[in-house]
């Protein structure tokens, strides 16, 4: 009993036996102090959580009409977009509600790279962020296959394929995954077990993602600690609130995309039920795989380009150890930030890449931004050793409330 | 504010830069010409005498050869029918049955709740029948190529002769909107192919125009609903993220 404030009889009587009260309180409440200077690239965290909630809720719903067979799949989600009572609602939620999810994530992600984030003492949350996305991009996947169109079935064929590439077991580890020795009904009912399981799966590593949060509670955009109570304000009105507007804002975008444009993130192929004798002209991943899509293509090799799409995302496990510089945020490190903007127009590039056919110039123009992409991380590593950061502030009230920017010469080095 | 914007704005740019790099577009073949739909656009609504003139091509052309299994004849209540005309008009089909109390398949008129009757036993069939290409069930086609119901339009009107030197394989027909120029489908529609029950003039145009706005319909049956829902929606969001952003305004106003 930390506390907690009530007049209300029944909240007390609950809260006596089970402080459930109170452990929201300090969860996401008034007891659980913020850096008063986050803005609002720190909204899309709760915005992925909110995400994460639509999913499950409009997938559990699709779940009660979809048929996981090879023959009857198909056929039962034009039934749920014919028949089922707002089953085109439920179903559209559900389709761009993923890649908004991805959208919310990548923008989170971005937000940690350029404030850095990942830094001690908050390496595990990242490592921990990192492993969620690993686990949203294969959810993603599997689910993409479920409606056993074109492009669900030969994505399936081709993401499975490659791990063909490992030496020796590669066939053998492929003909386990299919559950046969094509992509079949046993691969897709697997899928779909899976497409329901792994959700669960992430909310339980978002539970181990807030938990690690909490220790140290949230970084900010100065990237400094915050030392007593003048930089801290209760979570609970000041952040509730500024969460409930970016809801607002990330239902209309949505709203807006499966009202008036569902299916425009989509490709029309996977309209046309699945065909194992027939190859689509161009088998293309969702928008939100295409970098890695790219990366992939990119090399020549079949088992290095598995390596390196994979090691792109990989490699972020071991960013906290490979960026030295104690400054975390890019606000104070001119050069890195330079930096960090250049990686981010170079995966947007390998986005674009990953869209267009492997051949002239779209595949040196892939092969070079696949080498960058890669070759960033060296870059920072050096940088954090060379860059000279710019003088930090000696609190987040100071620079907050007497006008902002950086006062004494706070000595970055020891700062952290 | 400003990061408020930034923030936003990298939302939707990420958005939109993910619809541009969406689809592949084939690089072969010309892109089909834009037409003015009357279900595109926010306020966008499908046009009934259009539809029932495109149901009358489909079932008097394309019918036979192309399924449109995902389609009941109730379903067609949306075009402006009756449960009369429905009646009369499902009643015009054979239904394959059965098997009865006897064992016994049968064939019956049609009922409001069949579905249109597929032209073939199954793809081989229609694949035997048509020079080893079966021509593919239509319910889905608005939603299941690049351009739409812009493609299917243009394609009933892109059939034309060979540029000199270019020679159409045996068996397929130039058409320069087909990716790859050559579709196995002859140019399907001609001038006065039908006679229109409204006594609209039936040009291949018109002819097209109307097949696809009744094929949009087919792929999308939910789209005026999806519409209307949406503007309600989105107005009420809007109006709802006012007061979000202004009772965020108010909590923050004891810090600034």
């Amino acid at each position: 009993m930390s506390g907690l404030k009530t007049n209300n009889a029944v909240i007390r009587w609950i809260e006596y036996r089970l402080p459930i009260f109170s452990f929201l309180d300090h969860a996401v409440g008034s007891q659980y102090p913020t850096p008063r200077n986050l803005n609002y690239w720190w909204n899309y965290g709760s915005l992925a959580g909110l995400a994460l909630v639509i999913m499950i809720l409009t997938g559990i719903m699709l779940a009660m009409q979809y048929t996981p067979h090879v023959t009857l799949a198909f056929d039962s989600v034009e039934r749920i977009m014919r028949d089922v009572n707002s089953g085109w609602l439920l179903r559209y939620i559900h389709m761009n509600g993923g890649s908004i999810f991805f959208v919310t994530v990548y923008i989170h992600l971005f937000r940690g790279l350029y404030y850095g984030s990942y830094k001690a003492p908050r390496e595990l949350l990242w490592m921990i962020g990192v492993a969620l996305l690993l686990l949203m991009m294969a959810t993603a996947f599997m689910g993409y296959v479920l409606p056993w169109g074109q492009m669900s079935f030969w994505a399936a064929t081709v993401i499975t394929n490659l791990f063909s590439a490992v030496p020796l077991i590669g066939e053998s580890i492929v003909t386990w995954l299919w559950g046969g020795f094509a992509v079949g009904n046993p691969t897709l009912n697997r899928f779909y077990a899976l497409h329901y399981l792994l959700p669960f799966v992430i909310v339980g590593v978002v539970v181990l993602h807030i938990w690690a949060l909490h220790r140290f509670g949230s970084n900010n955009p100065l990237g400094i600690d915050a030392d007593g109570p003048q930089d801290k304000i209760p979570f609970h009105p000041y952040y509730t609130a500024k969460d409930a507007f970016g809801v607002g804002v990330f239902l209309l975008v949505l709203s807006a995309i499966v009202f008036f444009a569902p299916n425009s993130l989509g490709e029309a192929d996977n309209y046309i039920p699945a065909n194992p004798l027939s190859t689509p002209a161009h088998i293309v991943p969702e928008w939100y795989f295409l970098p890695y899509y790219a990366i992939l293509r990119a090399i020549p090799d079949k088992l290095l380009g598995v390596i390196a799409m994979f090691g792109s995302i990989l490699i972020l496990f071991v960013l906290p150890w490979i960026d030295r510089s104690p400054v975390r945020s890019a606000k104070f490190r001119p050069i890195y930030k330079q930096f960090f903007w250049i990686f981010l127009a170079d995966c947007i590039l390998l986005g674009y890449i990953g869209a267009k056919p492997p051949e002239g110039m779209f595949l040196i123009v892939g092969r070079v931004a696949t080498a960058y992409y890669f070759l960033h991380f060296v870059i920072i590593f050096v940088l954090s050793y060379v860059e000279r950061p710019r003088p930090l502030p000696n609190s987040i009230s100071e620079a907050v409330l007497k006008g902002g920017g950086a006062t004494a010469a706070a000595k970055a080095r020891e700062k952290a | 504010m400003k990061t408020l914007t930034a923030a936003l704005l990298a939302g939707l740019f990420i958005a939109q830069l993910a619809a541009g790099i969406g689809p592949v577009h084939a690089a072969e073949g010309a892109g089909p010409p834009k037409h003015n739909w009357p279900f595109s656009g926010v306020f966008g609504r499908f046009d009934r005498a259009a539809m029932q003139r495109g149901l009358q091509v489909y079932r008097e052309v394309c019918s036979a050869c192309h399924g449109l299994k995902y389609i009941a004849f109730r379903n067609l209540e949306a075009l402006g029918y009756g449960e009369e005309e429905i009646k009369a008009m499902a009643a015009e089909y054979t239904i394959a049955d059965g098997p009865n109390d006897d064992g016994d398949m049968f064939e019956r008129p049609g009922r409001p709740s069949d579905y249109f009757p597929s032209p073939f036993a199954n793809d081989k069939a229609a694949a035997a029948a048509n020079n080893g290409a079966a021509p593919p069930d239509l319910s889905l086609m608005a939603k299941a190529r690049p351009g739409g119901p812009d493609q299917i339009r243009a394609l009933m009107l892109g059939y034309e002769d060979p540029p000199a030197g270019v020679e159409a394989m045996e068996g397929l027909h130039f058409n320069i909107y087909f990716p790859g120029n050559q579709i196995a489908m002859a140019a399907p529609l001609s001038e006065g192919a039908v006679e229109y029950a409204d006594g609209t003039e039936a040009t291949v145009e018109q002819m097209a125009t109307d097949v696809a706005n009744f094929l949009m319909w087919t792929a999308e049956p939910y789209l005026e609903e999806r519409h209307s829902m949406g503007i309600k929606v989105i107005l009420f969001l809007l109006v709802f993220t006012g007061i979000l952003y202004a009772a965020k305004r108010k909590v923050w106003s004891d810090l600034h």
